[in-house]
């Protein structure tokens, strides 16, 4: 369907600059996204998600850097790249006083159809999509889930061949969420290359080949999922004890069975370990029970355990030495330009 | 699903993922719409958004009104001895100044519309990039012909007998539409400047109130000071209410539409291609 460029990639930027005043909102960055894939940037709010998708589907000019779309300039050939991109932004992208149907057919004139054909291809979408019933309301009126659905469905009036969904799933349910993935994963399987932004690691696991964190303007670590979970670790172990004054006693035993980073947690009983992936050839539940069993045998009392993936948090630990929570005040919404510096926190 | 009032909602039909991928794969591209017909979309929009929000109209129906009968009564015995005098000179220049003053709530619209995620979408669009703005004034066409006929209906009532006829009234309304049409550019430009709508009606405000009211609306500019004089006679909106005076009293004022075609151009030129460069950049 698309004609793919020599090197095959479908995104290709070499040290993207944007900056708003004083704030270096995207700080130098490379991209390689191969064509056909669905390739995941991750990152915290206020980390130039937005702004990179902004600038690559032109609708911000770069600062510095260059970014080719299928081979084609996003500033010099801005209408070819148009021609061949969908934007689904973080915020539903579609008339919220129009009904989903006049959304729709308002974009299918807007792509080239004629009128029979707009409404035609609308009804099949709204179809597709579950919204039939909604077609003729106000987009005001819609759900969150059936806001993306629509806002998706509008990106796909023509099949684009690199579609950008900027934070798809942010504030949907988790039952919405998986809709969206599926919808997600339709899409790629007819040859359309996705670049997915999220702030959830399992929502970059669940869809993306490849994966690029980002913070702070700068892309910290890139790679295919597993290379990038062996970079964070294998997962955590949290654990709460029963008696408070037992956790130094616990957070050494840990340390020493699992060779882990073990944080205590504001919570007085609470524990949290990070499973190194390095730590032999142990699964990360092997080594959580392994875990439990040196605190059961030094006699502690262990109320609520769970094993889970590395969090967001968890990768911006391993990643930068320092957590997400300090970019987290800024607001990722490129528009605003009065976005403080963010203070630099070293953990 | 079936009732209106709620959001959210536990039965929503899920989603075919077949009959998904069946459309992706039959989706041909076809060609890129001309820049008339993306023009003319922009323009259904607006129509679609007076039909939903059919209270924007208050502007165009109760302010024109208010207008005409405020002037009549007002000024009428004073001026020309009585209100049904009065309204034979006044009726086209008030139509012109109501019309030129609701131009000014384009930018305001354009300013809170422009805010909103649906204008990443359009501006990511292969399409003539003006075509968004052309539509939007396109629906304020509607718009304004929608005042001059309020006007005229509530004129007619009170007296008002143009000379010119229904050929004459056309033509002094389409002159009109044309003229703020080209004059909204204005306002599009302030709308994408200004970064709060009380902003852009404030700046509304000083540009209409002295344009609209130096001129040959209310009163015959030669009872001026000579130096008003000199604005006044110079003043697009004196040409244009001439114009427009002449044309619905059956007259063909070739020089004074030739002056308001002039300075529609000039808007157009001029603040079209300010606009576009600051759309650009939003």
């Amino acid at each position: 369907m698309s004609t793919q460029t020599t090197s095959g990639l479908a995104i290709e930027t070499a040290g993207l600059v944007k900056t708003f005043g004083e704030t270096r909102a995207v700080d130098g960055v490379d991209l390689a996204v191969p064509a056909g894939t669905v390739y995941g940037v991750l990152g915290p709010n206020g980390a130039g998600k937005t702004t990179t998708v902004k600038m690559l589907a032109t609708l911000l000019r770069p600062d510095g850097g260059e970014a080719h779309v299928f081979g084609h300039d996003v500033v010099r050939e801005a209408d070819e790249v148009r021609g061949r991109v969908s934007l689904t932004g973080q915020y539903a992208s579609v008339d919220e006083d129009l009904t989903g149907t006049e959304n729709l057919v308002l974009l299918g004139r807007l792509l080239g159809h004629g009128k029979q054909a707009a409404r035609e291809r609308s009804a099949q979408l709204l179809e597709a999509f579950g919204l039939t019933d909604a077609a003729g309301k106000q987009v005001k009126n819609y759900s969150g889930g059936m806001r993306r659905r629509i806002d998706i469905a509008a990106s796909i009036l023509n099949t684009p061949d690199l579609l950008f969904l900027d934070e798809p799933t942010t504030g949907l349910d988790p039952r919405s969420r998986n809709q969206v993935w599926d919808i997600v994963r339709a899409v790629v399987s007819q040859g359309t290359t996705v670049l997915l932004t999220t702030q959830y690691l399992d929502e970059a696991d669940q869809l993306a080949s490849r994966i690029a964190v980002i913070d702070q303007g700068k892309v910290i670590a890139e790679g295919t999922k597993g290379e990038l979970k062996a970079s964070v670790g294998a997962g955590s172990v949290h654990l709460r004890l029963r008696d408070p004054a037992q956790r130094p006693l616990a957070a050494e035993l840990l340390v020493r069975a699992l060779d882990a980073h073990v944080q205590q947690e504001h919570d007085p009983v609470a524990l949290t370990a990070r499973l190194s992936a390095a730590a032999g050839d142990d699964s990360a539940a092997e080594q959580a029970a392994r875990a439990l069993n040196e605190l059961a045998r030094a006699g502690i009392t262990v109320d609520n355990f769970s094993l889970g993936q590395p969090s967001l948090d968890e990768v911006f630990l391993a990643l930068t030495g320092h957590d997400t929570h300090e970019s987290r005040d800024a607001d990722d919404k490129t528009n605003s330009k009065t976005d403080d510096e963010k203070d630099e926190v070293s953990a | 699903m079936s009732t209106a009032t709620t959001t959210e909602n536990k039965d929503l039909a899920p989603v075919s993922t077949e009959s998904l991928a069946a459309l992706l794969v039959a989706g041909e591209r076809p060609p890129r719409p001309s820049a008339w017909s993306a023009s003319m979309t922009f323009g259904w929009r607006a129509v679609l958004k007076i039909k939903h929000v059919p209270e924007q109209l208050f502007d165009v129906t109760a302010f024109p009104i208010m207008m005409v009968l405020m002037y009549t009564y007002l000024f009428g015995g004073a001026l020309a001895g009585s209100p049904k005098e009065y309204i034979q000179f006044l009726l086209p220049g008030i139509l012109v100044m109501s019309v030129v003053m609701i131009t000014m709530y384009t930018g305001v619209s354009v300013n809170t519309d422009i805010e909103k995620g649906v204008f990443d979408r359009f501006r990511s669009l292969p399409i003539w990039r003006p075509s968004t703005m052309v539509g939007y004034l396109l629906g304020d066409a509607l718009r304004y012909t929608i005042a001059s006929v309020v006007m005229l209906t509530v004129g007619i009532i009170l007296g008002y007998r143009p000379d010119g006829g229904v050929g004459g009234v056309l033509a002094g309304i389409a002159l009109l539409v044309v003229f703020s049409f080209a004059f909204s550019w204005i306002w599009t430009m302030f709308g994408l400047m200004l970064r709060s709508e009380k902003s852009v009606m404030g700046v509304s405000m000083m540009v209409i109130f002295p344009l609209t009211f130096l001129s040959n609306v209310f009163v015959d500019p030669r009872t001026m000071p000579g130096w008003l004089q000199a604005f006044v006679n110079n003043s697009p909106i004196t040409h244009l209410s001439s114009a427009v005076r002449e044309l619905m009293a059956g007259d063909w004022p070739a020089d004074e539409i030739a002056w308001s075609l002039g300075w529609a151009g000039l808007f157009v030129l001029v603040f079209g291609p300010i606009t576009m460069r600051l759309y650009n950049r939003k």
